[in-house]
């Protein structure tokens, strides 16, 4: 049982305060997916969880220990760094068996623990060479199987995947899940790659300016952004926004068309619509088309609402040039509303 | 006609390099003989017989007799004095790397403040001119019963040899990643773990290579050590004391004991002289 519990964490550097009290629970066995810009402070969460940088303030629980002031080695947590961190006067087999050693576990169970780690990585027959004689994808798959040989409560990784080519970053992100499912430990992992994140998480959390914006499973997410940041960080193309005006209780008009709405006090709020949530139709928004991109299953519109850029993905069989105006109907269960004040979903 | 003077301009083009070019190479040359020269005819003499030395035409190739050489080691003294310049040496090494490598390893991992002004310090101290502090550094030697000792004369030559046992260090420690450290730290070990079993075994090729350095800045000193000493004389103190009176060969035996192994060391180590400056390892 290792569940991790951050309890008001927050961290300054200088006048800088790259966290603002974080407050988090990952259950146990979850694989958790800190996504979020760079600078967001993603990976100083990550790094005040491992213990290599302190908290200004908070607590930090794995399991029913208090570990945030432990040093890393006795918090029950292996981490796998972004440039991988081979140590490169080792063998990949020494190197897998490092933390083996250290633990003093006898020789016999090294020997099971570093085989078995490297079957799983598919490095069986790259032990015995040194890190500089390993390629980046497969310096990854020994640092990954380091930090499983350990049997770790948790995993941390910090961008493990971001300084390998397209191909193998797939490829080890199938891997991944399957071998991090498998090993049964939670995962805290830390990414700017959206995809990645949808791809491996149980949960997102997404972050911003040293805060948690939300915190949810990946199609909730996306479907549901809790606030305009996440509509417009999460998906590609990201969410339209335009801006809606009130006509009363619970109609707003957005670009000329009236549609209902939530029942908010403001004059203006913001209606904000996914582009592939949308299709050509009677009464719809009226917009004119800039740029048409086929792209096979689909097609994606570029166009102008009253002066603000609007994508629709449209289904690829439809005509539309450039200089055409279209109609575009709305999904209503998928039309999302923020306050343009606190930029918060409205229900 | 265009094509023309483009032509002209390509040929006088090639032309200034080509001169650059011999430029280069004369210089090159040049500062070659400086520091070649006299260490060439060093060793001729040093490997002539003594009755050759001071013949002429000087031989190119020299005798490989050892009539000087065997002159210089049963010279009165000498022996002595090698092994006094041994172990100021040697004690020089140990204190500037144990004193300069956890300074230079400081530099490399921890933000301090004052660290850029220490740093600064640290190169200053060999803009301190040594002839200037020796007076005071013998007044205070004496009344401290320092003077004429081994370990007084280590801990002067360490004051020399520790700027760049630091710098050295600093730059080593700079090149390893503090990732491996925390992976270690990750992994079961403490910091002085992580040091001992993924810094040290990484940087031991450099330390070495620096505490080499340390040996030769203290093997090739004269001043403090013609100062600061006068029965356990070094080498470099015993051959200055004695230069005047003693018979050429003698000289250049005793100059080529100086200069060869201070050569060897350096050449051995020279990558990581380099990489001191900044220059990148070749």
């Amino acid at each position: 049982m290792a569940e991790i519990r951050i309890k008001d964490v927050a961290k300054q550097f200088g006048a800088f305060t790259a966290l603002h009290s974080i407050d988090m629970t990952v259950r146990d066995q979850e694989f958790l997916v800190l996504l979020g810009a760079s600078g967001c402070g993603k990976t100083t969460l990550l790094r005040i969880v491992a213990g290599l940088e302190t908290a200004s303030q908070g607590e930090v629980w794995i399991g029913e220990r208090r570990v945030d002031r432990l040093p890393p080695r006795d918090r029950g947590i292996s981490m796998v760094f972004q440039n991988y961190a081979v140590f490169p006067h080792l063998t990949a087999y020494e190197n897998i068996a490092f933390g083996l050693r250290m633990a003093k576990l006898p020789q016999a169970e090294v020997e099971r623990r570093v085989t078995r780690t490297a079957e799983l990585m598919h490095i069986e027959q790259l032990l015995k060479r040194y890190s500089g004689q390993l390629s980046g994808g497969q310096r990854q798959r020994v640092a990954v199987a380091r930090a499983i040989a350990m049997e770790p409560d948790v995993i941390l990784m910090d961008e493990p995947l971001s300084n390998l080519d397209a191909l193998l970053r797939l490829e080890m992100r199938a891997e991944l899940k399957g071998v991090l499912a498998e090993s049964k430990t939670t995962t805290i992992y830390v990414t700017h790659d959206q995809v990645e994140a949808m791809s491996l998480a149980d949960r997102i959390a997404i972050m911003n300016a040293g805060r948690i914006v939300q915190a949810d499973r990946p199609v909730e997410v996306y479907r549901n952004p809790a606030a305009r940041f996440v509509g417009s960080f999460i998906g590609n193309p990201p969410m339209n926004f335009l801006a809606a005006e009130r006509v009363d209780r619970g109609r707003w008009r957005v670009a000329g068309q009236v549609l209902p709405g939530p029942n908010a006090t403001q004059d203006r709020i913001e209606f904000a619509i996914r582009p592939e949530d949308m299709a050509v139709g009677e009464g719809g928004i009226p917009a004119n088309v800039r740029v048409v991109e086929p792209l096979g299953p689909h097609t994606l519109v570029t166009a102008d609402v009253g002066g603000q850029l609007f994508r629709a993905v449209l289904d690829s069989d439809i005509a539309v040039a450039p200089g055409d105006t279209v109609s575009l109907v709305p999904q209503p269960e998928r039309i999302r509303w923020f306050d343009p004040e606190t930029s918060r979903a409205l229900q | 006609m265009t094509e023309a003077v483009a032509d002209a301009a390509a040929r006088g083009y090639v032309e200034t390099r080509r001169a650059g070019r011999r430029v280069f190479y004369a210089i090159v040359v040049l500062l070659c003989v400086w520091v070649l020269l006299p260490i060439y005819l060093l060793l001729v003499n040093a490997l002539s017989a003594p009755a050759e030395v001071t013949a002429f035409p000087q031989r190119f190739w020299p005798s490989f007799d050892l009539g000087s050489i065997s002159f210089f080691v049963n010279f009165q003294g000498v022996l002595r004095a090698l092994w006094n310049s041994v172990q100021v040496a040697a004690l020089t090494m140990i204190l500037s790397i144990g004193l300069g490598a956890p300074a230079g390893y400081a530099l490399s991992r921890f933000d301090f403040r004052g660290k850029e002004a220490f740093r600064f310090l640290v190169v200053m101290t060999r803009a301190f001119p040594l002839p200037l502090l020796a007076l005071p550094l013998a007044v205070m030697f004496i009344r401290v019963g320092l003077d004429d000792t081994i370990v007084g004369l280590a801990l002067v030559h360490t004051t020399l040899a520790l700027p760049f046992a630091v710098l050295i260090t600093f730059s080593l420690f700079s090149g390893i990643p503090v990732e491996l450290e925390e992976a270690a730290w990750t992994l079961g070990c403490t910091r002085v773990s992580a040091f001992r079993k993924v810094v040290l075994p990484l940087a031991l090729p450099g330390i070495a290579a620096s505490a080499v350095f340390a040996f030769v800045i203290s093997w090739n000193e004269v001043f403090a050590a013609a100062v600061l000493t006068i029965e356990n004389r070094t080498l470099t103190a015993f051959l200055l004391q004695s230069l005047n009176v003693s018979p050429l060969p003698l000289k250049f035996a005793g100059g080529a004991a100086l200069v060869v192994p201070a050569l060897l060391f350096i050449f051995a180590v020279r990558k990581y002289l380099f990489a001191m400056w900044g220059i990148a390892n070749r």
